[in-house]
């Protein structure tokens, strides 16, 4: 099979790309704006509250603090670009590194419940719409409100009393345990372990919403013509739903799993707090509480711009999926 | 047929859920409004009973510090409904405003401001207001402010593609032609007729900024200078081991305000939507005539 997009799709993807890097660049020029509207020195959000005179005198040379704001905003551009998000005096570290270092302890447990939550609600939501209206689809309709509606930490903190503290099935804090040395099969099951309850409590933060879309949008494929045909010539209705539908349904989740990133993330911060999970979310509060900045504005800086990225690979991936799209703008 | 009929009844059930949701809204509005009376204690005055189980004198306990769980509660109710409501209304007036001039002038100035909210779309929100608050600081006024800031956004581009669809209608133009301002045919024909899904979302909006002030607060930089579920929460996740009740009451106290305001959300989608409205009255008249039917049917 050859991949190709049409006309409009390129120039359409070319324009979001375009439109990515803009994005890209204001969100670096925002982070300026932020610390020097911020009240009190600038300096202090640009070294830190821990530094000492000469340290200050050192990052008011380097970011040019004694120049006009425009050029600040130039040299604080150049630096960003060249990956120089500063130094952070807590850590005694690179921003970058500091950062880096936390980085795949946040993907395993966001990456991973994305997974599932997208798995397990299209299934439900395939199976809600096939069984519309029933009792299932009730209690469906009711687990969806109730994810809703309670804040991705009190959702941690419930399961922490009652599935670790209350019936002792899971440790209750930490990414592994630090009392042992493990290796090999034992490690991951230790991982494992840990992992369940943050990962299950960001499941149900994003389950809710891809069960109902997917409930709607099978509602209305399936009273299309090619399904009653496929009903008609005898294909039972798993194949029907899973094989037939499902393709045509799927999408509109495409889209706003590039949305969720920025939710599922906003939730690790809070849901690693409760579960005492080494993450970026915990580092997010220890430089908050030690007035490391420098990390601070890092840190939004990267979220905000993997949020951007991967709306575009949303957009990359639906232009892909659906040969049908044409953007004529 | 039968399947539609089945839809309707649907919306009846969720009537019911409607009104339990608009009872238990009430009552926290209740709460809120009369805090002082109802609470027996100060919520933020310690005291010597700390980690006190629920009991009669303590109905939720207490924390750490002896401070009662119960009137923690009752006046968590009001800094949460105050906030989640004065953020909603301000939120509002600059997304209607700004949706409404993108969707009504179309063009560059409708280009224009849809960039400007994209912009403000891009970071999540919650990491947003947290380095704001982290940089600024987090007395009342900054929290409206800076939630404010974050939720503007939503309501711009609902407004926005309402008044796209709006604006082509017969009605506007007849306004124009009877020589309206574009001010006056913007302001008193077409944004009522946005009103209802303008409140629908602003209930919804009231539930996410209640969630989102209660995160800021479980990390720990929020208001401290009055109480409320989002602190509790954080100080009972110190003492996660040592007393359940200071979790349970706040989480569920939280839970049940959002929920009522998303049932109330959804029902009044229903019932400001003259589209689904219709389909309820036709519900309702084939309900009767089958009753009819039936006695007639009995009758004879």
């Amino acid at each position: 099979m050859k991949i190709s997009f049409s006309r409009f799709s390129k120039r359409f993807l070319l324009r979001r790309l375009i439109q990515s890097i803009i994005l890209i660049l204001l969100l670096i020029v925002i982070n300026f704006f932020l610390i020097h509207l911020a009240p009190g020195d600038p300096v202090t959000y640009l070294a830190g509250q821990s530094g000492d005179e000469k340290y200050y005198e050192f990052i008011r040379t380097k970011f040019g603090l004694d120049k006009p704001l425009l050029t600040q905003l130039w040299i604080y551009f150049t630096q960003i670009l060249h990956g120089d998000f500063g130094y952070s005096l807590s850590y005694q570290q690179p921003v970058s590194s500091v950062i880096l270092s936390r980085v795949p302890a946040t993907l395993l447990l966001t990456l991973f419940s994305m997974f599932i939550a997208t798995f397990s609600g299209i299934v439900l939501g395939v199976e809600a719409a096939r069984r519309e209206n029933s009792l299932f689809d009730r209690v469906a309709n009711i687990f969806a409100l109730l994810g809703n509606s309670f804040p991705s930490f009190s959702i941690g903190q419930l399961l922490l009393l009652v599935f670790a503290l209350y019936l002792g099935l899971f440790p209750a804090q930490g990414m592994v345990s630090v009392e042992k040395e493990l290796s090999g099969a034992a490690y991951f099951f230790d991982l494992a372990v840990h992992l369940a309850l943050p990962v299950i409590t960001l499941v149900i933060i994003q389950i809710a919403q891809i069960m109902r879309l997917m409930r709607t949008e099978m509602l209305g494929i399936l009273g299309e013509g090619f399904i009653m045909t496929a009903r008609a010539k005898g294909v039972s209705e798993t194949r029907v739903l899973y094989s037939h539908a499902l393709r045509n349904a799927l999408l509109p989740i495409v889209t706003i799993l590039g949305g969720n990133l920025g939710m599922v993330l906003s939730g690790a911060v809070l849901v690693e707090t409760v579960f005492g999970y080494p993450g970026l979310g915990r580092l997010m509060i220890e430089v908050i509480t030690a007035r490391d900045y420098p990390v601070l504005m890092g840190l939004f800086l990267l979220i905000s711009i993997s949020v951007v990225i991967m709306n575009f690979i949303t957009d990359l991936t639906y232009t892909f999926l659906d040969p049908r799209i044409k953007y004529t703008k | 047929m039968n399947g539609q009929i089945k839809n309707y009844q649907h919306i009846l059930v969720q009537n019911k859920l409607a009104l339990a949701g608009l009872f238990v809204l009430i009552i926290f509005v209740l709460l809120a409004v009369f805090a002082d009376f109802i609470a027996p204690f100060d919520p933020l005055k310690t005291s010597d009973y700390a980690f006190q189980p629920p009991s009669l004198k303590f109905l939720f306990g207490t924390d750490d510090l002896g401070r009662d769980i119960f009137s923690g509660v009752i006046h968590g109710a009001r800094s949460s409904i105050l906030i989640g409501v004065i953020v909603t209304i301000i939120s509002t007036v600059i997304g209607v405003l700004v949706g409404a001039t993108a969707g009504y002038a179309g063009g560059f100035w409708d280009d224009f401001l849809m960039r400007v909210t994209e912009l403000f779309l891009v970071p999540p929100r919650f990491f947003l207001a947290l380095v704001i608050v982290a940089l600024f600081g987090s007395t009342f006024f900054y929290l409206v402010i800076i939630l404010s800031f974050t939720y503007w956004t939503t309501m711009a581009r609902i407004v926005r593609a309402e008044v796209l669809s709006l604006k082509e209608r017969d009605f506007v133009e007849a306004s124009r032609a009877l020589g309206a301002s574009h001010t006056r045919t913007l302001f008193h024909e077409i944004l009522p007729n946005a009103f209802p899904i303008i409140i629908t979302k602003m209930m919804l909006i009231v539930g996410r900024v209640i969630i989102l002030q209660a995160g800021l607060e479980f990390i720990g930089i929020g208001d401290t200078t009055r109480i409320n579920w989002g602190y509790m929460l954080y100080n009972g996740q110190q003492f996660i081991r040592d007393g359940w009740w200071m979790i349970i009451f706040p989480t569920i106290a939280l839970a049940l305000l959002v929920i009522s305001l998303n049932i109330v959300g959804d029902w009044l989608n229903v019932l400001l939507n003259p589209q689904v409205r219709a389909a309820h009255q036709l519900y309702w008249m084939i309900r009767i005539n089958k009753k009819q039917r039936d006695q007639h049917s009995r009758n004879n």
